[in-house]
This record gives structure tokens, C-alpha cells and sequence, in this order.
């Protein structure tokens, strides 16, 4: 909180200017309150009345909705969506990582700007549309099983299952880890690479001795971008998933506008959801600081 | 023939496992390409050229109905966050007040929080406050991770701004009111117009918030296309499907071309 700092409740500007401040911030600063920290609050309050439905009267009365979460069918579907999005930042990581490594330091350099646009873009067209093309191709008649049958190899069936989940969430937010990979490779300091190369070290070992550490940064913030993203996918589990991977999203979804209208539990799961979120970035920043000082 | 032996071809497995990347991004857009021109739908082989699916979604008045609603809402959600969002930043940037870390992280907050927390919290607010759901509470819960993306953008251009020429413009006797539009405000043009842009493609894409702030009034693209997919596949959302595409590859060249100007710019 800037209270710590006395001289932060001074303008910058000589001039008393309290009045274009307020212009300029006010506008924006009550929708963000009335939209967003208003409402956040609210789902807190709502949090703590068991069994509400549109309509009923607020009146907070325990962390029932909170206990309810550590039954073990609440706590299956929150782990499914930790494994969803862990596995998804290990994989968008390994996918990524070799893409970014070969845009940002070994293919031609005029090329770089256009090959990341090409890769990225992908990321611009409707989410929704790109998890229904994903359809397109697991399902039984789809294109993956059309081609394995002309090839004479057993077909697969991975629609409705938590593999399909996987590909279309590595899908979706792979652009992002090589888009943050790459910030982060292109910045890298080649002569580390040529003074480890000089003194006897292998590729491998320049790799995890010089490249890695020093692009450390950049895959704790992909990772984390990945992770919270993937945390709170709705469309990939919904649409690929099938009815054997509820997520937390998904439950949440249902409290709302599915069949189970309960929007006391709803609401303890969005708060667990946002902490789960706020706890990641937390421990990046933590986590992030150490690595800074001990460069 | 022969390759001249004096550059020799080297691919590196990077390069390799890189193009197999590059298919994997693709692979599914040309999937869609191929079945919305197939006679066939429902299976994969190839039966025929054909045009029809287009002519039966320019024909569908949901999915017109869908894409009008989608619209407004974006044009008015982006509309309303390039002016506040830009006065956001401008003002985040120039002052120091109480509270400013505060401000600071509410105005990330849309960036970071899934989507479905803003949705339920959003219609949780609304329900309690009375608010029919319509049109308009989508363009209001829309407006807030716009404006976020937008004063994002802004931002990041105000740091590598030179801080003394407004004083400069003052010092020649402009208004503050003449300074920021006549200086600032052509300055930050190109950051405004792409963080309006990546604002434009988020809400036409948002799916969570909009069904949740939408009530019975309202149906988005997202919505509309979303109730299709469940249902079965139905091969007009190929169509639809290439068709958005292209438009929001168009938007997406748009966007990266003046970004990559005006960094261009920025160097020289």
C-alpha cells in the first residue's frame, strides 16, 4: 500500500491538478468498482449462505459452502483441474520451448517478427470455434481415426476424455509460452553461450548451465500465465471433456446457469478459484524476486 | 543435381520439431477450411466441392441476429473503454495519489481473474442490485476487462514516452485540455487503436461473461455458436467458422502492422 512512502500523496505536477486527476480517473475508477470490486466482494458474501437460490434473501450464516468443497466428489473435480493445468504448462513447456529457442535465436533473423506473428495468430480467431475444430478432428468418424484407418492402424478414441482436454488446452495457450518464451530468448546474451562453449561445454551442458537460468524468468511467468489460464478453462472441458471431466469451472458454470442452482456454493467456489489464482501470482513474484537477486 | 557443397543445408532439430509445431497451429483451421467446402460433413473424406454451407449461413437469421448483438456490444464496450481506459492510464501515469497501488491493482485484476469469477460475480451484482439482464449489462461487464486491455496497452507506450513534451506545450501556452489532445493524445494514437483492437477480439470471443450478464434478451455470436456445438455438429459453423476466421486474421494483421510501425518509429 503506498502509505509507506510519505511523498507518494503528492502530485508529481507543481500545480494543485486535483481536479484533471479526478477527470481523468474517476470515469474508469468507478466502473472498476461498481463492475468489478463491488461484485467481487459480494460473491464473498454470497459465499457464506448455504443453500441460496435467486431470490432468497442474503443472510450469511458459515463456511458451510467452504466445508461442502472438502467432500471428496468437490475435491476429485479440483484436482482434475490442477492435473488439467499443470499438465498443460508441462506440456505447452516442452512444445514451446524448442519453437521460441528456434525463432528467436536460429532461424533467419528477418524472419523472426513474421514467424511469431504466424505463430501467435492462430490465438485471434474464436476460441470456441478452434475447440469445435478440435472436435472435428478426435471424433470416432473424425479426421485423426480416418487417417489411422487408411494407414491400417487401430483407431483412437479420445473425444469425451481427458486426452482431447489436454490437446485443446495445450492448443489454446501454447501461443502464449512461446510468445513469452520468446521475449525472454531473445534477450538472451549469446557471448554466456560462446565464453561456455570456449571453455569445453557441451551443448547440452551450455544449455542447462547458461540458456535455461538465464531464461528462467520467462518460463516461471509463461508457466504461471499458462497454469491460471488453464485453471479457469471452461470451453476446452466443456467441449472436449465429455461428462467424465468436470472441472472447477465447469461445476462453478453449473451452480449458475446448469441444473444444480446453487449460488452460495457457486460463489465459495469462485472465491477458492480466485485465491487459487492469487496464490500462483504470488508465489511467482516471491519466487521471481529470489531468482533476481541471486543472478 | 547437386546443392552447392558450399552452404551447406544444416536443419537443426528445433527447426524441424518447429514445423511440426507450426502444423499443429494450423492443422485445425485447415480442418474447417476443408469440411466448409465439403458436400460431405459428417465424414472425412473429400465428396465434392461446394458452396452451400456460406449460402446457408448468410441465409440464417439467428446466426445474423447473433452477430448483429455481438457487435453492438463490442463497438459499444470498446467505444466506452478507449476513452475511459485511456484517461485511466494517462491519469495512472502522470499522478500519485493514496490509494494509487490499489487503483493499480483493480485495474489488473480483469487480466488476471478467470473469466468465470468475473462472470458469476458480475450476475451475482446484478441480481442483487436489480438490474434486468439485457443487451446492455453485457456491454457494461464487457467494458471492464476492455477498458483493462486498453489502459494495458496505453501504459506500456506512456513509459517510453518522452514526460517533457506536454510541459513543453504548456511552457508554449497550451491548456492542459490543449496538450493532451493535440500532444498526448497523437502520441499514444497507436497504442489506443491496438489495445482497442485486441479489446474488439476478446469481447467478440468472450463467451463466459456475456451468457452470464445476457438474461433471455440477448444472444452473442459466442452464445449462439456455443448452443450449435453442443447440440451435434452442424457443418454451416464450418462456414461460419472461416468466415470469422478471416475477419479476425484481417483484425489481427491490422493490429500487429501498427504495433510493428510504430516500434519502427520509435527506433529511428
Amino acid at each position: 500500500m503506498s502509505t509507506k512512502v510519505p511523498s507518494e500523496s503528492r502530485p508529481i505536477a507543481p500545480t494543485p491538478q486535483w481536479l484533471q486527476a479526478l477527470l481523468l480517473l474517476v470515469p474508469a475508477g468507478v466502473w472498476l468498482a461498481l463492475l468489478l470490486v463491488i461484485p467481487t466482494l459480494l460473491i464473498f458474501e454470497l459465499s457464506l449462505v448455504p443453500n441460496i437460490k435467486p431470490g432468497d434473501l442474503v443472510n450469511p450464516s458459515g463456511l458451510g459452502n467452504y466445508w461442502r468443497i472438502f467432500q471428496s466428489d468437490v475435491l476429485n473435480v479440483i484436482g482434475r483441474s490442477l492435473l488439467f493445468a499443470t499438465g498443460t504448462t508441462l506440456l505447452c513447456l516442452l512444445m514451446g520451448f524448442p519453437v521460441a529457442y528456434w525463432i528467436a535465436l536460429l532461424s533467419p533473423k528477418r524472419w523472426r517478427n513474421l514467424l511469431l506473428l504466424a505463430f501467435v495468430l492462430p490465438l485471434w480467431t474464436s476460441s470456441l470455434l478452434r475447440s469445435y475444430a478440435w472436435i472435428s478432428i478426435l471424433r470416432p468418424t473424425g479426421v485423426l481415426n480416418t487417417l489411422l484407418t487408411s494407414l491400417g492402424l487401430p483407431t483412437l478414441d479420445l473425444l469425451n476424455r481427458s486426452p482431447a482436454v489436454f490437446i485443446g488446452m495445450t492448443y489454446s495457450l501454447l501461443p502464449y509460452m512461446v510468445l513469452i518464451l520468446y521475449a525472454s530468448l531473445e534477450k538472451l546474451d549469446r557471448r554466456f553461450l560462446e565464453a561456455a562453449a570456449d571453455l569445453g561445454a557441451t551443448p547440452p551442458q551450455a544449455f542447462w548451465k547458461v540458456t535455461v537460468p538465464q531464461t528462467l524468468p520467462g518460463i516461471a511467468a509463461g508457466s504461471l500465465l499458462v497454469f491460471i489460464t488453464g485453471l479457469g478453462d471452461f470451453i476446452n472441458p466443456e467441449l472436449l471433456g465429455g461428462t467424465s471431466s468436470m472441472t472447477a469451472a465447469r461445476l462453478i458454470y453449473n451452480q449458475f446457469l446448469g441444473a444444480t442452482q446453487n449460488w452460495g456454493f457457486g460463489s465459495a467456489l469462485s472465491m477458492v478459484l480466485i485465491l487459487a489464482v492469487s496464490l500462483a501470482i504470488a508465489l511467482l513474484i516471491k519466487y521471481g524476486d529470489k531468482n533476481a537477486s541471486s543472478l | 543435381m547437386q546443392a552447392p557443397s558450399k552452404s551447406p543445408l544444416r536443419i537443426s532439430w528445433q527447426a524441424l520439431f518447429s514445423v511440426l509445431m507450426f502444423g499443429f497451429m494450423y492443422l485445425p483451421i485447415l480442418v474447417l477450411g476443408f469440411y466448409s467446402f465439403n458436400q460431405s460433413p459428417n465424414s472425412a473424406q473429400w465428396g465434392g466441392f461446394t458452396l452451400s454451407w456460406y449460402v446457408k449461413f448468410f441465409n440464417d437469421s439467428r446466426i445474423l441476429s447473433a452477430l448483429s448483438d455481438s457487435l453492438t456490444v463490442a463497438f459499444c464496450a470498446v467505444g466506452i473503454s478507449a476513452i475511459i481506459g485511456t484517461l485511466m492510464a494517462v491519469g495512472l501515469a502522470r499522478y500519485r495519489f493514496p490509494g494509487k497501488q490499489l487503483y493499480q491493482g483493480a485495474s489488473y485484476l480483469p487480466l488476471i481473474i478467470p473469466d468465470i469469477a468475473i462472470a458469476v460475480s458480475t450476475l451475482v451484482f446484478l441480481a442483487v442490485i436489480a438490474v434486468p439482464l439485457s443487451l446492455w449489462t453485457i456491454v457494461a461487464a464487457h467494458t471492464v476487462f476492455c477498458l483493462s486491455y486498453v489502459a494495458f496497452v496505453v501504459s506500456t507506450r506512456l513509459v517510453n514516452l518522452n514526460p517533457h513534451l506536454e510541459e513543453a506545450a504548456q511552457d508554449l501556452g497550451a491548456t492542459p485540455y490543449q496538450s493532451l489532445v493535440r500532444v498526448l493524445l497523437p502520441e499514444l494514437m497507436p497504442a489506443i487503436v491496438s489495445g482497442c483492437l485486441l479489446a474488439f477480439v476478446l469481447s467478440m470471443d468472450d463467451f463466459l461473461i456475456a451468457s452470464f450478464t445476457a438474461g433471455g434478451g440477448a444472444t452473442t455470436l459466442p452464445m449462439e455458436i456455443f448452443s450449435r456445438i453442443r447440440t451435434s455438429v452442424k457443418p454451416d459453423i464450418n462456414a461460419l467458422s472461416v468466415v470469422l476466421m478471416v475477419a479476425s486474421g484481417a483484425v489481427a494483421l491490422i493490429a500487429e502492422t501498427i504495433r510493428y510501425r510504430s516500434e519502427k518509429k520509435r527506433l529511428q
